[in-house]
């Protein structure tokens, strides 16, 4: 089965050709079954490449397969070829695992979208970009699946482009991440400039002879990437927008996979942080600033999506904390149950949106568990996993991180728990105002249908394809989705209850991954005392939002001060400071400089000569000819001097 | 291919004789006179595409050579000869002439418009191949009479100021080149008693003195910099790119403009290599402006024509980077990325070109939703824009990413201002698409007509060179190899300069 790597991020390939081809003709729903197919053989691919990986010795785990040569020029020497370790097969296994599931989901919930085909034709060229990326054996190929995970982030925000929201939220991210990159960049040229090579063995391998400094320009340069491509402090401003995609896609896309790439790049170059120790410390501050920054967000937003999206960027803040305190599997421990929990909550908000006909704000909904009880029930699990309830599987993971921390730095670890307590308390606050309380949504509502389903938070009319007839909310039933969607809810939720127990089996499956492998050390009377405070504060943030949301102990404006629900005003800041000065600049530019001094010049110059001109013409003969005649007389004039002398 | 067809010679003469055989045949039908231009710009095509697979890649040096004594009392003679740098600008221009002749709809004296445009191909397949001062002057000459009655005789609105213009600006740079080589022949003549006018003899033989060679590469470099265009001598190209009718924008865009970064490689490096080395900070500094200034510009044009006329600013100063970084990757990169501007940017101005016969308007304002009615336009646009973005696995990748990386090595910090512009160009096409494309299609924009199959004629094969040079450019940077690594040893042989070993490459030296 290893040979057969290649079909790993092959399969999909061919999905998108077949589906660009024929998509239209095959229909909903069949072009999504194709495309789930092809990542369905994907991930049976992987799990046999895993199997064979897993049948050699531990520090042999290495397969590397070369396709052909992509761009050989002087000493760069950059192939199309695949570099198959534990981690690359971790994070190909969760991505055509998680990514087959939310296939499956789309084929329901996108059904009756009249650009039904498309979605699955941009779906199938992001999971094979993702898999280039993971899978890749130079720096250089992995940004080939870097960007082009970037461009189906940009199809899929945009997917719904009528609306100039989403049509700008694309743009939007598109570019941000563009600012990472030009990080990444530098860092390959870099990387050439010192190792004379861009692929990962000789370059990792070589790693430790690095001076400090180089090093630490690598890291910080290839950290920018990942700041941008996951969203963290302070490019993260594109991933809330993101919501204006489908929901799949804030679940595949947005939350499980390409927001992890950063990550998974970061651990990728273990070797070459663990020479860079100033960096490392940079990563874990941005990390878990931008854990605690986006979770005060989440705590006071009422768009369902966008409380899970402020969280993805506070959960990716952890992993990268988990990343500067070098507990490198720890990041991916918790990048895999995130990818569970968090693909499932987005995959159940997407249910609910589905079930309550577009609607996503929170204040609306309320004791959805009575109708839609697979909905609720999966998500009850998504739920506890994330907020660190044991024994469900971020409370594993984020313990982990944690423990990182601590013996990292005690304020970064402060930190990280209060982080901690704001993420059960958000998670609850949604739980409790999605599936219980009240039936809000029973309300008599004043607003028309049409006002109802024209605000740009929604979902538009598309996703159901029936969403108009329903008439005004109080006519309705929420409804729980149908099998398609609920059977990956199920499964994802069986994960997200109890993939910790994969902790100590990725330890031991990783560790050929790392330069250093990362041992805590704290004797097990501290981790037991710290797994207790986090236990504890877990609980006490569930405890909080049950005062608040249940009992109503609380009047909501106290807690959801606006500034929070502004997101602290970060896009009004970067509108005033980035954009408009950009954009008069550009106007200066474009309007003033070129035009008028730069052209005026010429055009100046322009016209005295032709003031000039008009007293020396004698003949009026065209202007060709006129120029021809010159080029002839000032020619053999010249060439008559040169012989002249010459002779 | 026999070794004894002279193709190069054939090269420029099939084009000539097409346009002979069009201004003989009546002026009324459109369809004889369309068919007649294609045929001989196919066969061009033809010779072209035989050419490229005839070329030895392991080869280096130039092949096919065919030289005839033309004016012997003054060493002029008819000598062609293609390396690995021209090469695929043969090809290019092999490729798009037959593309700029069907595609675009001409909606007057046909006739005309294919003659010129077959003549013009001649003068472009003869600046790619002169292996003679004379020659290539002379070519270089020939190409802007076509140009000019193009733009003068099909174009828009404000086409007699472009092309006075484009015109002026020209004339300056040529006066200038032509005192260059006038200069560059006797001064060789008196130091070595040899009247010629031969570029191999003159590169080779190094005879100026070093503070003249730098005064005649500036002479050179002038003429060449109009035709980039370089910052800050490019406001000629706006005006021409957004007057020309579209065939012609697609050919100045696609060649011409190529013409003087090929310019700069085949005449300023070659024949005046210290000179070059020691302005290189100039013409890098000039080239990463070009690229900033360009996008930035760009972003505002309210002309979706005059947006992409500033996108080949940026880009053609990428080439430029490319050439004065002095590395292995960032000349190859230079070269086939004029390659692929040239397929990518061509490919802009067709689309363009059919947007304006839809709608009649360039105005970005006034467009707007077209994705929704057009999908596979939309689509085609997408892929044609990515690729000019520089995504990877899109052809304008790969010569933007060797030419940062190469100029890393050798030129860091211009390769570190000059990498900021890939944020640039993703924010001025994407924002010009969202306006186009994105949002409700209203009033004349809801019934903008779908891509016809004419249209997806032409845009075939430009589309298929852009994945194809994207996901495995190997094959035509293998042949451009040789050429570029003999370029860098003459500079090398005859000036102070040396290629960090990184760029060369173990074992190459």
């Amino acid at each position: 089965m290893m040979h057969a790597v290649w079909l790993i991020p092959a399969l999909p390939l061919a999905g998108f050709l077949i589906l660009l081809a024929t998509g239209r003709k095959l229909g909903d729903p069949k072009a999504g079954y194709l495309a789930t197919a092809m990542m369905v053989g994907s991930f049976i691919v992987a799990v046999g490449v895993f199997f064979d990986l897993m049948g050699m010795p531990g520090e042999e785990r290495r397969f590397e397969q070369d396709l052909f040569s992509w761009m050989a020029v002087g000493g760069l020497d950059v192939h199309v070829g695949f570099l198959v370790d534990p981690l690359s097969v971790t994070m190909a296994l969760f991505v055509t695992g998680v990514g087959a599931l939310i296939h499956l989901y789309s084929v329901g919930y996108m059904h009756g979208d009249e650009r039904y085909p498309t979605f699955f034709v941009y779906l199938n060229l992001f999971a094979f970009s993702m898999l280039m990326l993971v899978l890749a054996d130079s720096f250089l190929l992995t940004f080939l699946g870097w960007e082009g995970v970037g461009a189906c982030s940009y199809f899929l925000i945009s997917f719904w482009f009528e609306r100039p929201t989403a049509a700008t939220a694309g743009k939007k991210a598109f570019v941000v991440n563009r600012v990472g990159d030009f990080g990444f960049m530098l860092a390959m040229f870099l990387i050439f400039a010192t190792f004379g090579s861009l692929n990962y063995v000789p370059v990792l391998e070589e790693a430790g002879t690095l001076a400090k400094g180089t090093a630490s320009a690598i890291a910080l340069l290839l950290f920018v990437g990942a700041v941008g491509k996951s969203a963290q402090l302070p490019l993260y401003v594109w991933l809330p927008d993101a919501m204006e995609g489908p929901t799949p896609v804030s679940a595949l896309i947005h939350a499980a996979t390409m927001v992890t790439a950063g990550v998974f790049l970061m651990v990728r170059v273990n070797p070459i942080l663990d020479m860079a120790p100033g960096v490392l410390t940079i990563i874990a501050t941005i990390g878990c600033l931008t854990a605690f920054f986006a979770a005060t967000i989440a705590c006071a937003q009422n768009d369902i999506k966008k409380v899970l999206a402020y969280s993805t960027v506070s959960q990716l803040g952890y992993m990268f904390l988990a990343v500067g305190s070098g507990a490198y599997i720890a990041a991916i421990f918790h990048m895999v149950t995130h990818a569970f929990f968090k693909a499932l909550l987005f995959l159940g908000a997407g249910s609910v949106i589905h079930g309550m006909h577009d609607e996503q704000d929170m204040k609306r909904m309320g004791a959805l568990r009575k109708w839609m009880p697979i909905t609720s029930g999966t998500f009850i699990v998504g739920w506890l996993a994330i907020a660190g309830v044991p024994p469900f599987s971020g409370f594993w993971s984020k313990d982990d991180i944690l423990l990182g921390a601590w013996e990292k730095n005690r304020l970064l670890w402060l930190i990280g728990l209060i982080t901690a307590l704001m993420t059960a308390y958000y998670m609850s606050r949604q739980v409790f105002l999605v599936f219980y309380g009240g039936e809000r949504w029973k309300k008599a509502d004043s607003r028309t249908p049409a006002e109802a389903h024209g605000e740009p938070d929604h979902e538009p009319a598309a996703t159901v394809g029936a969403a108009g007839d329903h008439g005004a909310h109080g006519d309705f039933k929420p409804h729980e989705s149908p099998g398609t969607m609920a059977a990956p809810l199920v499964v994802l939720a069986a994960l997200a209850a109890v993939a910790g127990i994969l902790k100590s089996p990725l330890e031991h499956w990783l560790e050929p991954v790392l330069a250093h492998p990362h041992h805590f050390t704290s004797p097990s009377g501290t981790k037991l005392g710290l797994i207790l405070v986090t236990t504890v504060a877990a609980l006490a943030g569930v405890g909080i939002a049950y005062l608040i949301w249940m009992r109503r102990r609380v009047k909501e404006g106290a807690v959801e001060p606006e500034v929070l629900r502004r997101a602290w005003y970060v896009d009004e800041l970067y509108q005033k400071v980035v954009e408009a000065p950009a954009r008069a600049f550009a106007n200066f530019s474009a309007f003033f400089v070129d035009a008028k001094v730069i052209d005026g010049t010429v055009n100046g110059v322009g016209a005295l000569v032709r003031a000039g001109g008009s007293r020396l013409r004698t003949v009026q003969s065209g202007f060709v000819r006129n120029y021809a005649l010159a080029v002839a007389v000032g020619a053999v004039a010249i060439l008559a001097y040169a012989v002249a002398r010459s002779a | 291919m026999s070794e004894s067809l002279p193709i190069l010679t054939l090269l420029i003469l099939v084009p000539v004789l097409g346009a002979a055989v069009v201004a003989c045949l009546p002026k009324g039908n459109e369809g004889l006179l369309k068919a007649v231009g294609v045929t001989f710009a196919g066969i061009a095509l033809a010779l072209s595409v035989a050419l490229v697979f005839d070329y030895r890649a392991d080869g280096g040096g130039f092949q096919f050579m065919s030289e005839h004594v033309w004016v012997r009392s003054f060493g002029i003679s008819w000598k062609l000869g293609v390396d690995g740098i021209s090469l695929f600008l043969v090809g290019l221009t092999g490729v798009l002439f037959p593309l700029a002749i069907l595609g675009p709809e001409v909606h007057r004296d046909v006739k005309g418009y294919v003659a010129w445009m077959l003549l013009l191909e001649a003068g472009c397949m003869g600046v790619f191949l002169s292996l003679d001062l004379f020659l290539f002057f002379l070519f270089w000459e020939l190409v802007l009479v076509p140009m000019y009655f193009l733009i003068g005789g099909w174009g828009y609105d404000r086409r007699i100021y472009a092309t006075l213009k484009f015109f002026l600006y020209t004339m300056v740079g040529s006066a200038l080149m032509l005192v260059g080589i006038l200069a560059v022949v006797f001064l060789h003549q008196q130091a070595t008693g040899q009247l010629t006018f031969d570029v191999i003899t003159l590169a080779e033989e190094q005879s100026l003195a070093s503070s003249t060679a730098r005064w005649l590469f500036l002479a050179f470099a002038a003429s060449f910099a109009i035709k980039v265009p370089i910052f800050p001598v490019h406001t000629w190209l706006p005006d021409a790119h957004t007057e020309a009718p579209t065939g012609g924008s697609v050919i100045l865009a696609g060649i011409m403009l190529k013409l003087g970064t090929y310019g700069f490689l085949r005449f300023g490096l070659y024949m005046f290599p210290q000179a070059a080395v020691d302005l290189a900070p100039l013409f890098l500094t000039l080239g990463t402006i070009g690229i900033i200034y360009g996008a930035v510009v760009a972003t505002m044009q309210r002309d979706l024509k005059r947006l992409v006329a500033y996108s080949s600013v940026a880009h053609l100063g990428f080439i430029v980077l490319g050439i004065f970084g002095l590395s292995q990757q960032g000349l190859e990169g230079g070269v086939i990325q004029m390659v692929n501007h040239g397929i990518s940017t061509g490919a802009l101005f067709f689309l363009v070109g059919m947007i304006y016969e839809r709608r009649h308007t360039r105005q970005i304002a006034e467009l707007g939703g077209i994705q929704r009615v057009a999908p596979v336009f939309a689509g085609v646009f997408m892929l044609v824009m990515l690729s000019s973005i520089g995504l990877p696995g899109l052809n304008g990748f790969v010569g933007e990413f060797l030419v940062l990386i190469g100029t890393f090595v050798t030129r860091r910090w211009w390769a570190v201002v000059a990498t900021a512009g890939v944020i640039l160009a993703a924010l001025y096409l994407l924002w010009a698409y969202q306006r186009v494309f994105h949002g409700r299609a209203e009033g004349a924009n809801a019934t903008f007509p779908e891509m016809t199959m004419r249209e997806r004629a032409i845009m075939a094969p430009l589309v298929a060179l852009i994945v194809f040079l994207g996901v495995y450019p190997q094959p035509v940077l293998d042949r451009i190899a040789p050429s570029v690594r003999e370029l860098i040893t003459h500079v090398e042989e005859h000036s102070d300069y040396r290629q960090p070993a990184v760029a060369a490459g173990a074992g190459e030296r």
